[in-house]
């Protein structure tokens, strides 16, 4: 268990450093330098200073060179310097990231609670009226984007019947402060897992299919064993290994779309700032957020890999 | 299908009509029409495209042209989903902003669907070495979530239809290109392969020959879902006024007026209508792949 554990960690290195070459270098496709974004343009500057001072920070040199001193900074921790208000990228993204980790974890929490009992369900209950509509819900839910779906629910649930608040985190002087967290919590979340709970639950329902087709499950239910033992110990275990990987995979998707649904609830977390970092041309701090959520995914993979091993023997054996 | 699953098919070829008996009584189509709800966005599908395709006639009005005196209509007689904060008639912005999301949707997928059959294919075939770092770039790319990497570069390379597809298309390789280097890995294997290579086929001939068309279908059903996931992100883009930019009509950015909170509980024909046409699309199409998967996968004999 443990060597599997180390090569999985070894296997994470290059992914690691492509993930800083990729980012690197998809934010010096932006015209300009940080010079140019950090000298206000109504001041006119001599050229020759202006030379000296980028010569002063390096950006004369070329690009894999910066890149290798980008990268020893950041393996330190110092990401840069936001152009706009100066402060360093990762304190920024420090005081945002609880927000989006709170917003995310709930929304997979949902989608996961929600997604893999239907999926059950509609596996063992397969082409009956509740198979069909699930699955006509399923595939709603992966359609209808979720800028709309947020919308939809603002307009309805929180506007028309108010059950909602619109939009914020919750006030912290309200007399149950944690009570109106969660009250607002539950909106941006929901939204967000929709889409998640929908593809849960119809992968799900496939790899239950598939395992209640193999021959194991024959053999359990000649033995005689009781229908809801069957289904958890083995139909369940068995049809988990595979969607462990598809919840470890689904994991980008959900940091991209806290970036629109954080702007719509005017949730204060780390997608609201890239949304703004883009207006404001702040690319240091649109770095950092590609760089931390990369890092939180690649790091969240490693546990789902270890959880696979955990559930599959034949893994940890190998 | 070719060589390999001719092979293995033959005792059914038999009891397929001949080609001569038409698209309608084949066993695609037999396959394809099972899935009532594909047969539905199939044809919804045809009038998005005719009305894409016939948007300048079709249309009421000029997407663009901006009327100071009708600002913000509710639904009538003359515009009948009314009229956005610039006078411009909501309709004809429907029917012009359908070109966009298909043409983003249909570019990205050809772009993303040919890099990652090309690498998917090279690293299938040849393995090893140029497997594992092809393997490795796919995992880098399948970690990173991808929206906030295409919000970056889209803001710096400039927001424009073409950027977006062009983005869309390069960042969406790394599905295709793991679904074709499995399929590929197993077909090298078949004796069909090992027969070309003992006859002295070139590589390449080989690849793109006898391999690329037997992994023709999941690729068809990849990029159709494909289609769907990119009309989904160009619409986000364009609803956050980082993607196509306004005056061009996309059913995204005709969205962006809705963040604000009198816009959306006082206006809803400026947001619900061109929300229900992403969905709508989206739903279609993915009912689609699912019937396509259904019908073109030879494994699956019902």
């Amino acid at each position: 268990m443990g060597k599997y554990i180390l090569r999985r960690l070894v296997i994470s290195i290059p992914v690691l450093l492509g993930i800083t070459l990729i980012t690197f270098f998809a934010y010096n496709l932006a015209p300009g330098d940080p010079i140019d974004a950090m000298i206000d343009p109504s001041v006119t500057m001599d050229p020759a200073d202006l030379s000296r001072l980028r010569e002063q920070l390096g950006l004369d040199r070329p690009i894999i060179v910066r890149y290798g001193i980008w990268l020893r900074e950041a393996v330190q921790g110092n990401l840069g310097y936001s152009y706009r208000s100066g402060e360093a990228v990762l304190d920024r993204i420090g005081r945002r990231l609880p927000a989006t980790l709170q917003l995310t974890v709930t929304a997979l929490v949902l989608a996961i609670g929600l997604g893999i009992p239907l999926g059950i369900i509609s596996a063992l209950k397969q082409y009956s009226r509740l198979d069909y509509a699930l699955t006509f819900f399923a595939f709603g839910g992966i359609s209808i984007p979720n800028f709309f779906l947020a919308l939809g629910a603002i307009y309805f649930l929180a506007l028309k019947l108010k059950l909602f608040p619109s939009h914020g985190m919750g006030d912290p002087d309200a007399d149950f402060f944690m009570a109106s967290r969660l009250h607002h919590l539950i909106l941006p979340a929901l939204v967000l897992g929709l889409d998640r709970v929908a593809g849960f639950l119809r992968y799900t329902r496939s790899s239950m299919l598939e395992v209640l087709g193999q021959d194991y499950m024959t053999t359990a239910k000649a033995k005689g064993l009781a229908g809801n033992i069957i289904v958890i110990r083995h139909g369940l275990r068995n049809a988990l290994i595979s969607i462990i990987t598809i919840v470890g995979l689904s994991l980008p998707a959900l940091f991209g779309g806290s970036v629109i649904v954080e702007t719509i609830f005017a949730w204060p977390g780390m997608g609201q700032m890239a949304i703004s970092a883009v207006t404001q041309r702040d690319y240091p701090v649109l770095m950092g957020v590609a760089l931390v959520s990369s890092v939180i995914v690649l790091l969240s993979n490693l546990l789902a890999d270890i959880a696979y091993a955990i559930v599959d023997p034949r893994i940890r054996y190998n | 299908m070719t060589h390999s699953t001719a092979a293995q098919a033959a005792p059914t070829l038999s009891m397929q009509p001949p080609p001569a008996a038409g698209f309608f009584r084949s066993r695609f189509w037999r396959r394809f029409s099972r899935h009532r709800l594909a047969v539905a966005g199939m044809l919804v599908m045809l009038v998005l495209t005719f009305s894409a395709i016939t948007a300048p006639w079709l249309a009421p009005y000029a997407p663009s042209a901006i009327n100071m005196r009708a600002i913000r209509n509710a639904p009538n007689a003359n515009h009948w989903l009314g009229t956005d904060g610039a006078g411009r008639d909501v309709l004809s912005r429907m029917i012009y902003a359908g070109r966009i999301s298909l043409s983003v949707g249909l570019v990205a997928a050809g772009i993303a669907l040919a890099l990652g059959a090309l690498l998917g294919l090279i690293s299938g075939y040849y393995s090893g070495n140029v497997d594992f770092w092809i393997m490795r770039f796919t995992d880098v790319m399948m970690t990173i979530p991808t929206l906030i990497i295409i919000i970056t570069v889209v803001a710096a390379v400039g927001p424009s239809v073409y950027n977006v597809m062009l983005v869309l298309g390069i960042f969406g390789w790394p599905g295709t290109c793991r679904l074709v280097r499995g399929e590929t890995l197993s077909l090298r294997e078949r004796d069909f392969t090992l027969a070309a290579q003992c006859l002295g086929v070139p590589t390449m001939r080989i690849v793109f020959r006898h391999i690329l068309p037997n992994v023709v279908a999941p690729i068809v059903v990849a990029g159709t879902f494909f289609v769907a996931g990119a009309i989904l992100t160009e619409a986000a883009l364009s609803f956050l006024g980082i993607g196509v930019q306004i005056p061009t009509a996309t059913w995204g950015n005709m969205l962006t007026d809705a963040q604000s909170l009198t816009t959306l509980e006082q206006m809803p024909w400026l947001w619900l209508p061109p929300g229900i046409m992403i969905t709508v699309t989206v739903l279609s199409i993915n009912f689609i792949g699912d019937a396509l998967r259904d019908a073109l996968d030879p494994r699956l004999t019902r």
